[in-house]
């Protein structure tokens, strides 16, 4: 079962994110870069934020990360998440992409045990049949090391 | 040259009325619309300025004002409109935007007297606290459950917190603050309300760590103000408050920040991305935050003052908690804030409502009257797109 529930709001693509969201389908995660400053930046879009150059690719990146801040939220603010129980939101800092973040979830950790910085990894969270998002899971072996 | 403050005397721009409607609850207006509501604020705003309405022939705002100037125009029987703009984007960021843009049209002679308009009625349309579609960015975090302010707002102010010391006791020093001082403002939703410390840590936990009483009101009503010149308002009788500095601005590749993926720099993450806005005003009016007597800061969130007092150069990163603690935010403290009760306490009109109890403030009429006050910064937004701010005079 997806993290939070079915009739939440599903990714939509654009002409500009396609890929993006195509790489997810297929569990990758494949994230703008630009091949002028040869920096990674997202979200997607046709020309790099920090160089201008219209040059821009896209790479898999290894989905390993940390949590950056996260909140938790208690309202339903929607109406699919009516009686669900608090759920988590982090900002997760991506280790290979210089400084790209996803705003994600990680999906096995509570609520009172969530921290900022905490290593997590990619975790395929199939939320309708044959669509992907990207969520996270708490990385237990880098967090030991 | 800098506007304004470098114009001509007779084209200083200036605040000359301002005007609202009763302040409710969401759904607390129930015989009026929401058009209603904003008609009768530019009407009190003129009879303010002790001008006829259908004077008016400048029209601004933003944020997602849903009633356009050519059918305010032809309800308030205005003959001619000569200049109209909505501020792009940036929600209640575009505030103190619309009036800079009202100043501009007055300073350039495109207009005479042009209002600063904005209506909001939760309870007749969406609620501002729970999913509304967008058009951009929305796929990056609606699927999240990302779909609140508070909840966007939340995640910048958990990482303020471990980047500056801030606990929890310095928003509940902040909802205590706003909240006792709505208790002298009957205009307030909040009045007749007043809230202790164990009130404030028994709300209930909205986003984590913002709880029911860090959360900005929603509510129905609407306010307008009057910009016109100099020269013009000489010929009034009513006390004008001159604009000495009218910002906007937005850092580099901030985008739309916390109310969009969240990838504005790292250094600049746990910021409300005006610093730029506070530069601008300062270099514009020659003064610095220590010549800033009174502040209204936009505080839809409770969180959003500490780093604002941060942006605006009240404080730096490691004093903020001091600052705070010290009780500078009170009346009587260094720089009282929110004299009226905010967006937190009085009313959430995207922020319009600050600017009106800032003129209050230069015109010595504010319930929490902040003796000699010469100079009220009003600041706009918190989250989204670009930021805007003003300096009134007087």
């Amino acid at each position: 079962m997806a993290y939070l529930p079915a009739g939440m709001p599903t990714p939509q693509a654009s002409q500009d994110d396609a890929a993006f969201w195509d790489g997810c389908n297929h569990k990758k995660l494949v994230i703008r870069h630009c091949n002028g400053c040869q920096r990674f930046f997202h979200p997607p879009a046709p020309a790099c934020p920090r160089c201008a150059s219209t040059k821009v690719d896209w790479k898999e990146v290894s989905g390993n990360g940390t949590v950056f801040t996260y909140t938790i939220g208690h309202h339903a603010v929607h109406s699919s998440l009516k009686g669900h129980k608090p759920y988590n939101v982090a900002i997760v800092l991506l280790d290979d992409a210089d400084d790209v973040r996803l705003v994600s979830n990680v999906v096995d950790v509570e609520a009172h045990d969530m921290k900022i910085g905490m290593p997590v990894s990619i975790f395929w969270d199939e939320i309708s049949e044959g669509v992907y998002l990207p969520r996270f899971k708490k990385n237990i072996a880098k967090e030991a090391a | 040259m800098k506007f304004p403050a470098d114009l001509p005397k007779n084209l200083q721009p200036c605040i000359i009325g301002v005007g609202e409607s009763v302040y409710t609850r969401r759904g607390g207006h129930t015989e009026k619309s929401e058009f209603e509501l904003c008609l009768e604020s530019i009407r009190n705003a003129a009879a303010d300025a002790g001008i006829s309405a259908s004077q008016i022939d400048g029209y601004t705002s933003f944020g997602f004002e849903r009633h356009e100037p050519v059918v305010v125009q032809a309800a308030i029987t205005a003959p001619l409109l000569r200049y109209a703009s909505m501020v792009w984007g940036a929600g209640g960021g575009g505030c103190c935007s619309s009036v800079m843009q009202a100043a501009m049209a007055v300073a350039t002679g495109q207009c005479q007297f042009a209002v600063a308009y904005r209506s909001i009625c939760q309870g007749q349309y969406e609620r501002y606290g729970e999913f509304r579609a967008r058009p951009s960015g929305g796929s990056y975090i609606a699927p999240y459950g990302l779909m609140s302010p508070g909840m966007m707002m939340a995640l910048v102010y958990r990482r303020f917190m471990q980047e500056s010391g801030a606990t929890a006791d310095h928003l509940a020093e902040v909802a205590l603050t706003v909240r006792a001082n709505a208790q002298k403002n009957p205009r307030a939703v909040m009045y007749g309300k007043p809230m202790t410390r164990e009130d404030y840590f028994a709300g209930r936990m909205v986003a984590d760590p913002f709880r029911l009483y860090d959360c900005c009101l929603e509510t129905d009503g609407a306010c307008a103000v009057i910009v016109t010149s100099a020269e013009l308002a000489g010929k009034l009788n009513r006390q004008a408050v001159p604009i000495l500095a009218a910002a906007q601005a937005s850092g580099e590749r901030w985008t739309s920040g916390p109310m969009g993926s969240h990838n504005m720099p790292l250094e600049d993450y746990a910021t409300i991305n005006s610093r730029q806005v506070a530069d601008a005003l300062y270099e514009q009016s020659g003064l610095g935050p220590q010549d800033i007597d009174v502040a209204q800061i936009y505080d839809a969130f409770t969180g959003l003052i500490p780093m604002a007092l941060e942006d605006y150069g009240f404080c730096k990163r490691g004093d903020t908690v001091r600052f705070i603690e010290s009780g500078a935010l009170r009346p009587g403290g260094k720089l009282p804030i929110n004299t009226s009760g905010g967006l937190l306490s009085e009313a959430y009109l995207h922020g319009l409502n600050l600017i009106i109890e800032g003129v209050r403030q230069m015109r010595g009429e504010s319930v929490n009257q902040v003796a000699n006050a010469k100079t009220c910064l009003v600041t706009s937004g918190g989250g989204g797109g670009h930021k805007s701010a003003l300096i009134l005079g007087r």
